[in-house]
């Protein structure tokens, strides 16, 4: 009996995360374990506080900034950005390693504006982030096929299966074998980074996926790793894997 | 200047309830919580919101400290006649802030 219930186990944690047997894909939006209240408010652009953010980078894409005086637009039009936010975590050829779309920013603005990268989680660079990845929404997540990201990916998986903290929980024990249940008061989601960078309510303001990854860190008691940290732009990545083909949401808005 | 999110109608047949829906960006800081030094935070929050259709009072209302960051305000008013619905937000620090929409109303 134990065996068998074991084995049961097994089989749901292992078709969590991907398509099962018969062809259903049983992978589930943040968004769709939520109360229909807050999905009204991420539906509705008038009611997502998201959209404060989008309006904000929307701004800041048209302002010179730096010593070339250049704007994003002055290179970029906003239709260009659609579908990039869907492909990152994308393969830097200069650094030979994987960046976020906020590095990505970054890097234009030191090499392209001439100017001092933004901090991490700091109101410019997430509205910056929320405008670019808001054309994107409705696209499917599309990780690109890179060979190079294999090694990087494979790591981040190891991570997700990797038991951390004090209370000795890995990713996978939540987010693939208890998905669907409750941790205290809230229900355990899938863990699809669909609509980053999200509009929390408990944060009562917009934040980054690595915000997110890093608050579960704490949760499980572990230390977070710092901000653009290789480590969690490879769970980023395995995370972009997990949900691939599913539609982008930005910004979304969670419990 | 903080950003705004409003949604209402454009046009409305006189008589009509029209519902009006407002965001606004604030921190709305309680004044209890600590910094990272452990010193308490000074208060800024938004304390009295109003809406003025052509200069009249038809909508206000009082916020305190319990009330979340970037408040959400939606309300209704009948369409009398077109003009112009002036919302008006005030708060600590001197904060004031007025966007107007307009509103056509025809018979």
């Amino acid at each position: 009996m134990r065996q068998w219930v074991l084995f049961a186990l097994l089989l749901v944690a292992a078709s969590a995360h991907s398509q099962s047997v018969t062809g259903v894909d049983k992978r589930r939006s943040g968004a769709d374990f939520m109360a229909a209240s807050t999905q009204a408010m991420q539906k509705d652009d008038t009611l997502n506080p998201g959209m404060l953010w989008v309006k904000d980078g929307e701004a800041l894409w048209q302002k010179p900034t730096g010593q070339s005086q250049k704007s994003c637009a002055s290179c970029h039009t906003p239709s260009s950005m659609k579908g990039v936010a869907s492909r990152y975590p994308d393969f830097d050829d200069v650094l030979k390693r994987p960046i976020t779309l906020s590095q990505r920013i970054n890097q234009c603005r030191q090499k392209h504006q001439q100017t001092d990268p933004l901090r991490a989680e700091s109101q410019d660079l997430l509205s910056l982030e929320s405008f670019v990845a808001h054309q994107s929404r409705g696209m499917p997540v599309a990780p690109p096929d890179d060979k190079r990201l294999d090694t990087f990916r494979e790591r981040g998986q190891q991570r997700y299966t990797q038991r951390m903290g004090q209370l000795n929980l890995s990713c996978a024990q939540c987010h693939d074998s208890n998905a669907g249940g409750r941790l205290g008061s809230s229900q355990i989601p899938q863990a699809h980074p669909t609509g980053y960078p999200v509009y929390r309510l408990e944060w009562q303001s917009l934040g980054s996926l690595q915000r997110r990854l890093r608050n579960c860190m704490s949760g499980v008691r572990a230390e977070p790793f710092a901000y653009g940290a290789q480590e969690l732009v490879e769970l980023e990545l395995h995370l972009a894997v997990r949900a691939k083909g599913m539609l982008v949401e930005t910004p979304g808005v969670r419990p | 200047m903080a950003r705004t999110l409003i949604n209402a109608p454009k046009t409305a047949k006189r008589g009509d309830v029209i519902e009006i829906r407002a965001t606004i960006g604030h921190p709305m800081e309680t004044g209890f919580r600590p910094d990272e030094n452990g010193k308490i935070l000074p208060r800024n929050i938004i304390q009295n919101f109003s809406c003025r259709y052509n200069g009249e009072l038809v909508f206000s209302a009082e916020m305190f400290s319990a009330v979340s960051a970037n408040p959400y305000l939606a309300f209704h008013t009948v369409a009398t006649e077109s003009g112009t619905l002036a919302l008006t937000w005030e708060g600590d620090n001197g904060f004031s802030q007025t966007e107007n929409i307009s509103l056509s109303v025809v018979a």
